[in-house]
């Protein structure tokens, strides 16, 4: 485990307890007719009708707003003034973060600050993203920029970065292409469960689809024995920077999701149920050809050691989370890099159903970024909703078997591990 | 380019004037000993500054590598798409750092050929597209004959 370099050793506190009170977020998918305003619109009004005793929000002291490049997406900046606008709020105070696909977890953890310090007394957090009225093309150079120069010269895409930790990952592990494909499944069978999420079909439905689609066309219908080797069908999985194929790789989504924070002295006073923000780290990392290793995230390492020191709990009293898949081969690694499994370990624990949603240890419940979407500025908020959801047993169909639950965590990435968040929630 | 007594600043610019004259180099910290390709003014082992330029003798092993189908804009001009797909990755060179680089000489159609550990050489890439030439900094399989 991470050892405290640079003076991380010291274990944090904060000044003043802070607690989630509400938590709403838009549709994810690729939603011509919502531009970003729309969606944190439909984020906030969800989060209202989220905190169980009510609130007015003419409270809110404060918003924090996580975009990663709208700019670039959208031709337009200053995103938190014009939600500030959107939403009501004006003359109060709004600041965007960003910290790449991590922009809302950082939006999160600058909101907790503010309480913390005892400046504000309620925050509002979230993120947005407007990504898919750019061409496939467009979006993924505009991701791109969130890689570092030497990356971009030599080529790489983001498929192409994990693409290449991926074949690192199986060199020194033995793990293949297949295992890679139990993650890809397994998001897809959680995702129907998620009415928020993007996609709504597990990969057998999808096997069955386009079988069905084959017969009405009148072509031969195809011959998958099983869900593998459908994912093994390039015609149907293509590659995209090998061994990342479409199958493997998060969609272009917009959405957007925003958390209510207060005080936890004042906390009961909109729930009976607030989760209390107990562990937080972040750290930043290297470009690949400066990482310490291939095959693991600094980043991640560093914060999940000072997020379980602040928390003063280890990863296995992690009952739910909700790690960043961007690609198939990055959950394998976050889950090892988090301490749900060791080093070199992770795709077997996903293949013996540690991370399934009656496994021991349900990851991406929601379905993950594959399948939930990745409007990547809101990713970070949308996940620490799918752990407000999980806590307080309102996840529906594919809420977590477990009568005792207390803890869960998020991890969200940005870059190619540039900057790297874990966030752990009790229910008390 | 450059004369042999290498007064030169510790630069990307700098890296990339190096490639332009066919030279891989980095940068060794006089304090720490540490070394940096590309190239660091400021050591983050000791917070060093002070740096000289060292040439890398140009060979390592295939440290990972992808093949990608669906590039940026300059790779697509480059006459790169979903047929013909182009590799890029990381090397480990022999002097125990890693760089990333255009991977040539490979068979990117057929990625699964493509073995990690392969031992790889430099090869700078002088590119003539629209505007000045652009070399890019590149490895090929050690040539066996």
């Amino acid at each position: 485990m991470y050892e405290g370099v640079n003076g991380m050793k010291k274990r944090r506190k904060l000044g003043r307890g802070v607690a989630v009170v509400g938590a709403g977020m838009s549709k994810f998918g690729m939603l011509n007719d919502r531009d970003s305003k729309d969606l944190f619109i439909d984020a906030f009004t969800d989060m209202l009708s989220s905190v169980d005793k009510g609130v007015d929000p003419r409270d809110i002291d404060a918003l924090y707003l996580g975009n990663f490049t709208n700019d670039f997406f959208t031709g337009q900046s200053h995103w938190g003034a014009i939600m500030s606008d959107a939403i009501g709020l004006v003359p109060k105070p709004a600041t965007r973060t960003e910290g790449a696909c991590a922009s809302s977890a950082l939006a999160f953890r600058e909101g907790v600050f503010a309480i913390a310090s005892g400046f504000y007394d309620m925050v509002l957090v979230g993120g947005v993203e407007d990504m898919s009225k750019c061409t496939t093309a467009e979006v993924a150079e505009g991701l791109t920029l969130a890689a570092i120069p030497y990356e971009r010269k030599a080529g790489f895409t983001f498929p192409g970065v994990f693409g290449t930790i991926a074949t690192a990952y199986f060199e020194r592990f033995g793990a293949t292409r297949e295992h890679l494909m139990n993650v890809t499944i397994k998001s897809h069978n959680n995702a129907p469960l998620n009415p928020k999420a993007q996609y709504k079909l597990s990969v057998r439905d999808i096997m069955r689809a386009k079988c069905e689609q084959a017969l009405t066309k009148g072509e031969p219908e195809p011959e998958w024995s099983n869900e593998k080797d459908f994912l093994g069908d390039s015609i149907v999985n293509p590659p995209i920077a090998w061994p990342m194929h479409l199958f493997d790789c998060c969609p272009i989504s917009d959405g957007s999701a925003c958390l209510l924070l207060v005080g936890e002295d004042m906390a009961r006073d909109f729930t009976d149920a607030p989760l209390h923000v107990v562990g937080l780290g972040q750290g930043s990392g290297r470009g690949l050809h400066a990482a310490t290793d291939l095959t693991n995230f600094e980043a991640t390492r560093a914060a999940a050691h000072e997020a379980y020191c602040m928390a003063n709990i280890g990863p296995e009293e992690i009952q739910v989370a909700e790690v960043h898949d961007c690609f198939s081969i990055a959950e394998l690694i976050h889950i090892e890099d988090l301490g749900f499994c060791k080093p070199g370990e992770g795709f077997k624990a996903v293949e013996d159903g540690l991370t399934r949603l009656d496994g021991s240890k349900p990851v991406n419940t929601s379905g993950g970024l594959k399948c939930k979407g990745h409007p990547v500025g809101a990713t970070g908020a949308a996940q620490l909703i799918e752990i407000w959801d999980q806590l307080r047993y309102q996840a529906g169909k594919r809420q977590v078997k477990n009568g005792n639950l207390r803890f869960g965590a998020a991890h969200n990435l940005g870059g190619t591990g540039g900057t790297c968040t874990y966030t752990i929630l009790e229910r008390r | 380019m450059f004369g042999n007594k290498l007064e030169v600043p510790i630069s990307d610019y700098s890296f990339e004037q190096f490639l332009h004259s066919d030279r891989l180099m980095g940068v060794r910290c006089q304090s720490c000993g540490s070394l940096f390709v590309p190239p660091r003014m400021l050591c983050f082992r000791c917070f060093g500054t002070d740096m000289n330029w060292e040439q890398m003798q140009g060979t390592g092993r295939l440290a990972g590598f992808t093949s990608i189908t669906i590039g940026p804009s300059f790779m697509v001009e480059e006459g790169f798409d979903r047929t013909h797909p182009y590799c890029t990755g990381v090397v480990e060179l022999i002097e125990r750092t890693r760089v990333v680089a255009r991977i040539e000489g490979v068979f990117a159609q057929k990625p699964e050929s493509i073995v990690v550990g392969t031992p790889m050489q430099v090869k700078f890439l002088h590119v003539d597209g629209s505007g000045p030439v652009k070399t890019f900094l590149a490895f090929e399989p050690v040539s066996t004959s």
